[in-house]
């Protein structure tokens, strides 16, 4: 009995340090990446995007890539002459992609975060995001501060909206749902005055069921979408951040959201969403 | 039909994609399975035998397959090898790596499993009639823990297709990304399109497995 007590220890022992072998090895030196000479010479750069994230970057029924991270990848792969071979990623292996020199871009609706910033190297932003809440018609919310005391706002549990609210309004009841069905229907049942998610869900909500609005289409701390790059591959970065300037003095973002995104955003949020040129509108000059 | 969104399954190449999808699925559990089976018998037939250090080796082997979740070892396979040894493992032979890794240990337990529950006096009796260590194998002791090994591989294999879902996490797009790619495409036009579809997996699924299902039946059948 004895000796197989013993003899389970010493098996889980040799399995933990096999585990830890592997987890100290695997942080162990900088990833490998390819240069943008290297990448021109391969005549092939490899873009990671989402394949079932639409209107972002989807496959459409052809089994093409389609979507707003797609229309700027094709115009990288035209303006460094090479072509571009799509990986299809998901969110939780964005940064392992990069890290292994698996892709050379991630161009996967990748929000600009400070934890981020320190495993890889974000170039200039191409999208704003921020919250936003959508309430009816006919009692427009256009300010947190309508909110009267017994009022509730309908948030989806785990969001960056409950967060946020939490933080910053802790006054405000929160009526928190787990499924954005449920929340869907709470507000459509006036269960709550209004509902705070992410402004492009708000937004594309207010589209598709009318006699809703979206009375605070940005709030909270904006954030922006931007591509990314292995930590240290700064031939790539400045080239991206250069073509990023270029393409801003031809609207290129603004073409790609009326190709890509009108449908489900519509046409009075381009400019809330859009970020032209690398300049968010914080740092624009004033007057603009 | 409309409301089950099964329309979109007719959109441009989508069916096609769909068998495609399958096909990768398919593909990369046939080859794991082939090789797993060749090396489970020969692990299982060694966790048989009087080596100690054999026995503890496996015994380890073992409990890091079972303790250690496949996506993890997905990741470890396709990205720490990257990481750790500068190799560039194509997402397909890493997912074939770790699926008969995987079946090899499962597998090895299984024929060990088998083996042992011959009984001690088969092998006895066969070498009491003259037979050589071969020929007891060959003859009496091999037949029948095939016999017994059947339903139990069986089982492991279709559960080796369904788990191939988890490639999609390093990149590779198999029958299940490519529904959730459809539905994604067609959210705006065609909601309800999910259940469809995934009923529609869970079609083909069973297409696949059930007539595994019943070779085994029929194999069991004939050799008992």
């Amino acid at each position: 009995m004895k000796k197989a007590i013993f003899r389970r220890v010493i098996t889980a022992a040799i399995i933990f340090a096999f585990a830890f072998s592997f987890s100290s090895f695997a942080y162990a030196d900088e990833g490998d990446f390819r240069t943008l000479d290297e990448i021109k010479a391969s005549g092939v750069i490899n873009i990671g995007v989402f394949s079932d994230k639409s209107p972002f970057g989807y496959v459409d029924e052809n089994g093409d890539y389609q979507g707003y991270d797609v229309y700027f990848a094709n115009r990288i792969g035209e303006d460094l002459g090479v072509e571009v071979n799509f990986v299809s990623t998901e969110a939780a292996s964005r940064i392992e992609y990069l890290q292994t020199g698996k892709v050379d871009i991630i161009l996967a609706n990748f929000t600009v975060t400070e934890e981020r910033a320190e495993e890889v190297d974000f170039a200039l932003p191409y999208m704003n995001v921020a919250l936003g809440v959508v309430s009816p018609e006919d009692a427009v919310i256009e300010s947190l501060d309508d909110i009267g005391e017994d009022d509730q706002v309908i948030v989806i549990s785990g969001t960056t909206a409950e967060t946020y609210l939490v933080e910053n309004y802790p006054d405000i009841k929160l009526q928190k749902y787990d499924a954005y069905a449920e929340a869907k229907t709470a507000l459509e049942n006036g269960n709550g005055v209004a509902w705070a998610n992410d402004n492009t869900e708000v937004i594309a909500f207010a589209i598709e069921n009318p006699g809703f609005v979206v009375g605070i289409p940005s709030l909270g701390s904006a954030d922006t979408i931007a591509p990314a790059v292995t930590k240290g591959n700064t031939t790539l970065l400045d080239w991206l951040n250069d073509e990023i300037g270029a393409l801003g003095e031809e609207e290129f973002f603004h073409a790609d959201y009326e190709a890509t995104l009108l449908d489900v955003y519509g046409a009075d949020y381009e400019d809330t969403l859009v970020v032209e040129g690398g300049v968010t509108a914080a740092e624009a000059p004033a007057g603009e | 039909m409309q409301s089950l969104g099964l329309d979109v399954l007719f959109k441009g190449k989508n069916f096609v994609r769909l068998l495609g999808g399958l096909w990768v699925a398919v593909r990369i559990s046939l080859i794991s399975v082939a090789i797993s089976i060749v090396l489970g018998l020969v692990m299982g037939v060694l966790m048989t035998g009087k080596s100690r250090v054999l026995k503890a080796v496996f015994r380890v082997y073992l409990e890091i397959v079972r303790i250690m979740p496949q996506i993890v070892l997905l990741f470890v396979v396709y990205f720490g090898t990257t990481r750790v040894f500068g190799w560039d493992l194509s997402s397909e032979a890493s997912a074939i790596i770790v699926f008969s890794f995987w079946g090899t240990a499962e597998m090895g337990d299984l024929v060990r499993g088998a083996l042992i529950s011959i009984p001690r006096i088969q092998y006895e009796s066969a070498e009491a009639l003259g037979l050589t260590t071969g020929q007891v194998y060959r003859y009496v002791i091999l037949p029948q823990t095939v016999r017994r090994l059947i339903p139990l591989s069986i089982n492991l294999i279709t559960r080796m297709i369904k788990t191939t879902s988890l490639v999609m996490m390093i990149g590779m797009v198999e029958v299940l990304k490519v529904a959730q790619q459809i539905i994604e495409a067609n959210r705006k036009t065609s909601p309800n399109a999910a259940f469809g579809l995934f009923a529609v997996v869970m079609l083909l699924y069973f297409a696949i497995c059930w007539p595994i299902s019943r070779l085994a039946g029929y194999l069991e059948k004939r050799w008992a």
